[in-house]
């Protein structure tokens, strides 16, 4: 179930809604942001204070790449695999990134380190290849600074 | 220089705080609006301005706000939301104007919302856009504090509550009517239309959805008036645009110009042609979901309906480039993966053609192409055509493929007969 600070957070953005369920992803983001992942356990307590369904809210959910319903590693990888950072080589840093990893798309790695995804256009398209890692942008990616990126997440 | 009034304040690197945007004549227009000018009036300004969405279709902006139901119906609850989701990929444009000057997209938003008598306002930010976040938070709560929003603005008994609804991925939901269904709590599956936003929209309530761009030239149309608007231009299509360039040309970038730069010009003189050792092949103009120009296209002059009688799209006007070193059939490939991942799934052709068309693609790429699969490609192009979908995703995904297939048909064809793809 939701501890006392998230019911609070969540209440808190329930109050500038004009109807409740308006806050659902911003409440998966709350409890994302304390926990890593949503678990089908907190979905039944959000669906008390949301005025929805488990199922509806899971349905909410699972639409979005960015709400995670599985354990994720302590730093989440989303590389852009449009069409730009194809053109500039994100064939090339995917095989880098996979052998790396050791994971492919998906994966998250035996340590827990890193899970690995791929991404929509991250509207960097001039700084072609990017990445995200956790909150953060990368760009004007090669192998090298992939490496060096990745030493600086434990 | 020419004017640019959505960039030409912004210091690379640096956030304008309220002052600095103040003094370069920021919420004058909004002071102009509720102090002098009816809703009414504004509404005309941007009719007369001829602005017309950013956003990728092109619809006039001022004609669209006139949907919005007027007389009895005009006390219901009203909403004007900001679409910030940018996910066209190859677009990167309304990224620069949420970072680095967001008070404009909020003054924006302020009088879109005074003009269709809105009392809420959203901006509807994708999650992937961290710094704009941030910045758009101060940037209201400095706006809060000048009561440029909020209770009773500037004296004028106009009051608004702007917030942000940040999202969590997919492209889908940058579609108006999805992104309406997103705010709900819901799947953002789009709409059946009609009926169409502006009469039920948001909560069933009449709705304007504009895309970042739009609403950043709102406040210098009220401040300067529709004919220096038309000034801007050097076309019948009004203002300036951002437009960009990615590929492997020296210099990509986004910079605002006047509407109707040619294609040459942005390539060659923006970009700085292409890098050594690249020759350049087509651009797809204006973001993925739009079709292959080629050589011969390259003065046509990037506005509505040049781009349009030249057989493309002028969409987000972000190009991206194709290079000589670049298979066009894997360009193609990494849209339609991309579209068939991103499908909500409501409609047939759109959930089950695409990643057909994924699967056939993927063959010629591994050398496992059959000479009837150019027909069955070109099928698909029809099948998933305007007319056959509740939303344009479907008929702006097969755009660079069809295009692809007329402009680049021998490297298609030479897939399948050397039963490889000759780039690797
Ligand atoms: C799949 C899809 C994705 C879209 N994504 C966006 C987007 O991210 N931003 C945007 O402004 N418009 C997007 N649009 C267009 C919107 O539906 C809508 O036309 C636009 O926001 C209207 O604003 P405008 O009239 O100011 O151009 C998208 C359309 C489709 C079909
Ligand atoms: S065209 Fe595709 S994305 Fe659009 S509504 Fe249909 S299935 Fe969904
Ligand atoms: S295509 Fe990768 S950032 Fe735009």
């Amino acid at each position: 179930m939701l501890t006392d600070d998230e019911r609070r957070e969540i209440e808190r953005e329930v109050e500038n809604c004009v109807n409740r369920r308006e806050a659902c992803v911003e409440a998966l983001k709350v409890i994302q942001r304390s926990r890593g992942w949503v678990a089908d356990d907190q979905l039944r307590g959000l669906s008390d204070i949301l005025d929805m369904t488990p199922e509806e809210l899971d349905s909410v959910a699972t639409f979005y790449p960015l709400i995670f319903r599985r354990p994720v590693g302590r730093h989440v990888i989303l590389i852009c695999d449009s069409v730009s950072c194809w053109v500039m080589g994100y064939e090339d840093l995917l095989r880098h990134l996979k052998s790396s990893l050791g994971i492919g798309l998906g994966g998250t790695t035996t340590d827990g380190r890193f899970t690995f995804l791929p991404v929509a256009c991250l509207g960097a398209c001039d700084r072609a290849p990017a990445m995200m890692v956790d909150d953060e942008l990368h760009t004007d990616l090669t192998r090298e600074k992939i490496d060096d990126i990745l030493r600086r997440y434990p | 220089m020419a004017e640019r009034p959505l960039t030409g304040d912004i210091r690379p690197g640096v956030m304008p705080d309220i002052s600095a945007y103040e003094s370069a004549g920021g919420y004058e227009a909004l002071r102009k609006a509720v102090s002098g000018m009816s809703p009414e009036d504004v509404r005309k300004a941007v009719t007369d301005s001829n602005l017309r969405g950013r956003g990728g279709a092109g619809f006039p902006t001022g004609q669209k706000w006139s949907f919005v139901p007027p007389g009895e119906a005009a006390s219901l609850q009203k909403y004007f939301i900001v679409n910030a989701d940018e996910m066209e990929p190859g677009t990167f444009k309304d990224r620069l104007l949420l970072e680095c000057n967001p008070h404009q997209v909020i003054e924006g938003a302020i009088l879109g919302a005074y003009a269709i008598g809105a009392g809420r306002a959203y901006i509807f930010l994708r999650w992937e856009y961290r710094l704009a976040e941030r910045r758009l938070r101060e940037a209201m709560a400095e706006a809060m504090e000048k009561n440029y929003l909020g209770k009773n603005i500037l004296g004028s008994g106009f009051s608004l509550e702007l917030r942000i609804h940040t999202s969590a991925g997919r492209y889908i939901c940058g579609e108006e009517t999805a992104l309406l269904n997103a705010m709900e709590g819901r799947r953002a599956i789009p709409r059946a239309k009609p009926p169409f936003p502006q009469v039920c929209g948001l909560w069933g309530r009449p709705t304007i959805v504009n895309n970042t761009e739009t609403a950043a030239n709102i406040p210098p149309i009220i401040r300067n008036g529709p004919s220096w608007f038309h000034g801007l231009s050097l076309t019948e299509d009004a203002g300036t645009k951002l437009y960009g360039v990615s590929g492997r040309v020296k210099r990509p970038g986004v910079w605002e110009l006047p509407m109707g730069t040619t294609i040459r010009e942005l390539l060659e003189g923006h970009a700085g042609g292409m890098r050594e050792e690249y020759r350049f092949r087509g651009v797809i103009p204006g973001g993925a979901s739009t079709d292959f120009l080629v050589e011969e296209h390259l003065d046509v002059k990037m506005d509505y309906g040049s781009v349009q009688k030249a057989g493309s799209r002028l969409g987000t006007g972000m190009m991206i480039i194709l290079d000589d070193r670049t298979c066009p059939v894997g360009m193609v490939h990494s849209i339609i993966r991309f579209m068939a991942r991103e499908s909500c799934g409501w409609c047939t052709p759109c959930r089950e053609g695409l990643p057909w068309l994924e699967k056939i693609l993927n063959a010629l790429e591994t050398g496992d192409g059959r000479p009837s699969d150019i027909e069955l490609l070109e099928e698909h192009t029809r099948l998933l055509g305007p007319g056959n979908t509740y939303c344009a995703l479907a008929p702006g995904a097969v755009e660079p493929l069809q295009s692809g297939l007329r402009f680049f048909r021998e490297d298609f064809e030479r897939h399948i007969r050397e039963k490889r793809c000759p780039w690797r």
